[in-house]
């Protein structure tokens, strides 16, 4: 057995190890499956690391080198907010590590002054404020379920968290549709060809730059689908087949819907889940201080 | 064989077609041809692409944006002309403005003939050029091996 | 009672060296015309307080609230006489300029401190006029050297000034005299145990930034000056009321020493506790009296700076967070946190569809002022540890971004952020000032992320804490979107620009580069700060106080390190293999001054223009709701005032 007091360090070392490979497969299946509901054969399961493993093949030409320094940046804290989470951190601490690393490539493609870039950050931006305030609430609402911020406390809550937050949850699936850059809330860039603003935030990166961002992309999918662990981890076979349900519905709608404006996304973020993950909070706020004091 | 050949990501620059070709190559994405399977990613951005297909005759006002696209797609890169005008200028050759075909601008490494292009072929160009994308690849390792690091700077 | 015994200086001493050595380096300055001896004696000047305010430091953090019997009547006289004078100055003023408001308020408040005088001071007497705790040393260290720093940066910048505004009358001895006299003011107010020479210094601010706001007699100054006067005129008679209303409760002047006016218990404390407070929220430039602050914006920068982060608007969050205890727990109190959550809120809304660099900063410190009054007025002992936090991280951060906003402004003749983009080529050094002013207010490790998140888990625990709550998840949001679009103005990289900051005083580079240090190290060491300074003051209210996690801390410290060792890789990047390339514009033929060939052969420039979302975050309908839904929760708790008056 593993001391106790070296727990954290070893679940996050298991994380930086782990992570980028079960990302990788998620987007490898992500892709399968949307060709499978599109009618088409779909890539090798495998296709992203391809991808990836090309791109760092490639020369790197950048229009400015401080971008290195963002992407670099970006993979580094997406990596620590990660790392923070399955060691057990505090989930606050979590959420911010995370805004600073979206802060990083939203200023990276800032620093190329192209237009599509150029909109493509300011739309990421409207993303960020967009999930933010649900993410909050869903630490939040944890905190008032097991009273602790500390994922290593929630997550060994033998309390069936979802049952307490089924609002914070839908909440939770509507952000996660954003952060996840799925159709209608793939605003900043998309992983099909029909954007827009060209490719949007990652215009401006190419070869190795490109493939750290997709990197980070695959850290980021396995900290979010932790998070849909913890409503559900008093039981870990419910919640890996919530990670999957959930992940479906994902794929269904980003290949059911159509890209939405940046108002109906703001909207949609902050009135629909907000209103779900408050009313859900304010019941509970309720039970807790005047039914159960 | 390197990551190259499983991972050709394609960027589409009609330099003044009918439209035939571009439709044929749109076509090659859809379920029925799929090129997907093979890796093949249309990303409408020369900076993430590896592999340029080029459609029509090059004339005065395309030829500059056309020497862009290209030159802003990193290392190593392939062109693809596709179709009859991207080769000599087809029909068009005649044209008070037109210069011929795309390898008047830039080095052209795979030609795709046809009128329009069928997506069979254009597929078969493409798996072609990724040979020569691998040999680009071992190139420029030799190359930068020898030259050491190039140095440079920018702002 | 403790005195401080056995040191070599009295804190006595230095109390009335830091209140009286202002006032007398403000006379000097008023009678100096001299550029060069100006600048020797504000140097000194701000030397000697700052180093006063650390020996102040360093004597007076491990002890219990300190509190000297020290004046007379004479000078409660001589206080009445000064405020007679004032008022008859503000009195001239206003009828100069005709503004009616102005004069039926001071008049107002000149009949009222008649009779107080009059019939009600008789008898009064107060122990202890001067008084000094770790909160009082919190705010004398962000006066002595921050406030004075900005008086450094001010010499430089003020002839730069006059250079660039020539048909503004040089007056710069009267200037600096009122900034020295405005830093007295502050001294005296955070040292103040009598109530009454709180109100009296209290009424100083408000005639300094009268002053400082009109400085240029533009006819939008004057209006400017005008409307920050009358709004704290109107919190000045409020400050009064709560002096009349204590002394009529106890003749003997007992409650109007403040400390123990504190430990009497909500009954008694209450009713001059919401009047302080609303006094202190028409400083502070909280939602209904937001627009005071906005206006100051035409004064030069360095009052901005001085207003923004160190004294005026801190002077009103001093006082709130100093009633925290009374308002804990109270329907008043909640309605007071109401109003500072909604300013949070909607504050940082506004400063979304700004462009105009000074305004979005303005947005910012209401939104932080508002954020501080929120904690205040829950008033548990973990957001009064909080509350304190916000004040110091961003009296430094705020100071820091004025005085580089002003650097730039002088440079490129332009506030909009607009006219920001390559400030990291054309003003490097500046731009990177900046950059970590702006990560302090916003990013995580810096100080204001890591007080919102202890207001979070503080927030968490108080009752009705959900609303704030949601309001500091909303806001807070809006704060990323803001401050990461200027980031991204300034960094974005635009070729073939000129170096412009060559010409920036060396003086000035010394106090940003004091000011970005302090960003940084403050964080740094700020667990130590709280467990030398705030917990002690917290503990002594409450009996218990508050602190981050341990574990937290150390997490926190270690990603500062990381993001500090972050750009170092760009040694590593300049050095290896790369490929230049330009910007992704479709194709389009450009130059390297970003014109690109548009249709016919015209040349045509590329503009990036921030998202400003006019529409949603629009400046008049927020303002409108904000303005009318504080007014209406002041209303509530005013009506429920009267009822426990009666």
């Amino acid at each position: 057995m593993i001391p106790a007091e070296f727990q954290p360090i070893v679940y996050a070392l298991v994380y930086i190890l782990v992570a980028p490979l079960l990302g990788g497969l998620i987007a490898g299946i992500d892709r399968k499956v949307t060709a499978r509901m599109q009618g088409r054969v779909g890539p090798p399961i495998l296709q992203p690391f391809y991808d990836v493993g090309k791109l760092f093949e490639k020369e790197n030409p950048v229009v400015t080198v401080t971008q290195n320094f963002y992407v670099l940046s970006y993979l580094v804290f997406m990596v620590v907010a990660g790392a923070l989470f399955f060691s057990g951190g505090d989930m606050l601490l979590v959420i911010f590590a995370f805004t600073l690393s979206h802060i990083f490539i939203v200023l990276g493609a800032y620093a190329s002054y192209s237009p599509y870039s150029h909109v493509g950050a300011e739309r990421e931006l409207l993303q960020i404020i967009a999930y933010e305030p649900m993410i909050i609430m869903t630490a939040v609402g944890m905190y008032m379920v097991t009273k602790s911020f500390f994922v290593s406390t929630i997550v060994s809550s033998a309390v069936p968290i979802i049952l307490y937050l089924p609002g914070v949850f839908i909440g939770y699936l509507i952000v996660l549709t954003i952060k996840l850059r799925k159709s209608p809330f793939d605003l900043s860039t998309s992983h099909h060809a029909h954007q827009e603003i060209v490719k949007g935030v990652t215009t401006d990166f190419a070869g190795p730059n490109l493939g750290k961002i997709e990197i980070a992309h695959w850290y980021e999918y396995v900290f979010l689908l932790g998070v849909i662990w913890l409503f559900f981890a008093w039981n870990p076979l419910v919640a890996v087949a919530a990670i999957v349900v959930a992940y479906f519905l994902e794929i269904l709608i980003d290949n059911t819907f159509s890209r939405v404006k940046w108002q109906l996304m703001l909207r949609s973020a902050w009135i629909i889940a907000g209103t779900l993950g408050l009313v859900n909070l304010g019941v509970l706020y309720y039970l807790g201080m005047v039914v159960m004091p | 064989m390197t990551y190259l050949a499983k991972s050709p990501w394609i960027v589409h620059y009609n330099a003044s077609s009918c439209n035939g070709c571009d439709i044929e190559i749109l076509a090659a994405l859809t379920p029925v041809f799929d090129v997907e399977r093979f890796g093949i990613i249309n990303t409408g951005n020369p900076k993430h692409a590896d592999i340029l297909l080029c459609t029509g005759s090059v004339n005065e006002q395309n030829k500059v944006p056309l020497k862009n696209v290209y030159d802003q797609m990193p290392e190593p890169k392939v062109v693809i002309a596709i179709g009859i005008c991207a080769a000599t200028g087809g029909i068009f050759r005649e044209c008070y403005n037109v210069q011929g075909g795309i390898d008047k601008v830039i080095p052209v490494d795979v030609f795709v003939p046809g009128c329009a292009a069928r997506p069979e072929s254009i597929i078969d160009g493409v798996v072609t050029a990724l040979g020569i994308l691998e040999k680009k690849r071992a190139a420029m390792l030799q190359k930068g091996s020898a030259e050491g690091t190039k140095a440079g700077e920018t702002v | 009672m403790i005195f401080s015994g056995g040191s070599l200086v009295h804190i006595l001493d230095l109390l009335g060296y830091l209140i009286l050595f202002p006032l007398i380096a403000a006379i000097f300055l008023l009678f100096e015309r001299r550029d060069s001896s100006r600048s020797l004696i504000v140097q000194l000047s701000a030397v000697a307080i700052g180093i006063v305010s650390l020996l102040l430091l360093v004597l007076g953090y491990n002890r219990d609230t300190l509190l000297y019997a020290v004046g007379s009547e004479q000078v409660g006289q001589v206080m009445f006489f000064i405020e007679l004078l004032m008022v008859a100055f503000i009195l001239y003023l206003a009828v100069k300029h005709r503004k009616t408001l102005a004069a039926v308020l001071v008049l107002l408040q000149a009949g009222l401190l008649v009779w107080f005088e009059t019939s009600l001071s008789h008898g009064l007497h107060v122990a202890n006029n001067l008084f000094v705790d770790q909160f009082s040393i919190i705010m004398a260290l962000i006066i002595g050297i921050i406030g004075t720093l900005i008086c450094v940066y001010a010499v430089g910048y003020m002839e730069t000034y006059h250079t660039r505004h020539p048909e503004v009358r040089d007056r710069r001895n009267i200037f600096f005299a009122i900034l020295f006299l405005f830093l007295a003011a502050m001294f005296g107010l955070v040292f103040s145990n009598n109530l009454l020479w709180v109100f009296f210094f209290w009424e100083i601010t408000t005639l300094c930034s009268f002053l400082l706001i009109g400085y240029s007699e533009t006819e939008e100054a004057t209006n400017n000056s005008f409307l920050a006067l009358v709004m704290n005129l109107l919190g000045g008679l409020a400050f009064l009321a709560a002096l009349i209303w204590l002394v009529l409760s106890d003749p003997s002047g007992r409650l109007l020493d403040l400390n123990y006016l504190l430990t009497t218990g909500k009954a008694l404390a209450l009713v001059p506790a919401v009047l302080i407070c609303f006094a202190g929220i028409t400083k502070a430039a909280l939602m209904p009296f937001s627009s005071w602050l906005v206006g100051a914006m035409v004064a030069p920068t360095p009052v901005s700076a001085l207003l923004h982060s160190s004294t005026m608007v801190k002077a009103g969050v001093y006082i709130i967070v100093k009633f925290a205890p009374v308002l804990s727990g109270t329907t008043e109190g909640l309605m007071i946190a109401l109003v500072g959550g909604m300013t949070f809120a909607l504050a940082s809304f506004m400063a979304i569809s700004q462009n105009n660099a000074k305004k979005v900063l303005a947005y910012s410190t209401i939104a932080n002022l508002g954020l501080i009054v929120a904690c205040a007025g829950v008033g548990t002992y973990n957001l009064m540890w909080v509350a304190i936090l916000l004040i110091i991280f961003h009296a430094i951060a705020k100071s820091l971004l004025f005085l580089c906003v002003g650097t730039v402004e002088n440079r490129i003749g332009s506030r909009n952020i607009e006219d920001m983009g390559g400030l990291i080529v054309r003003m490097p050094r500046i731009a990177i000032m900046m950059f970590i002013g702006m990560a302090g207010m916003f990013l995580a490790p810096f100080g204001m992320v890591i007080s919102k998140w202890a207001a979070i888990e503080a927030f968490i625990q108080a009752p009705f804490g959900l609303i704030f709550i949601a309001i500091l998840a909303f806001g807070g949001s809006a704060t990323v979107f803001f401050w990461s679009k200027w980031m991204g103005k300034i960094i974005s990289v635009m070729r073939e620009q000129e170096v412009l900051e060559d010409t920036v005083k060396k003086e000035k580079w010394v106090v940003l580069w004091i000011l970005t240090g302090l960003v940084v190290v403050v964080c740094l060491i700020f667990p130590v700060i709280s467990w030398v300074l705030i917990e002690p003051f917290v503990l002594n209210i409450y009996g218990q106080t508050a602190g981050l996690a341990q574990a937290n801390l150390t997490i926190m410290i270690m990603m500062l390190c990381l993001l500090m060792i972050m750009p170092l890789s760009m040694l590593f990047y300049r050095k290896g293999p790369h490929v230049p390339a330009t910007p992704y514009m479709g194709g389009r033929p450009m130059d390297g001054n970003m014109h690109f060939a548009g249709s016919l052969g015209n040349s045509r420039e590329v503009v990036l223009s921030n998202y400003y979302l006019e529409k949603m975050f629009g400046e008049e309908r927020l303002f409108m709701i904000g303005t009318s839904m504080c007014w209406g929760l002041l209303l509530i708790a005013g009506i429920m005032l009267v009822g426990v008056m009666l």
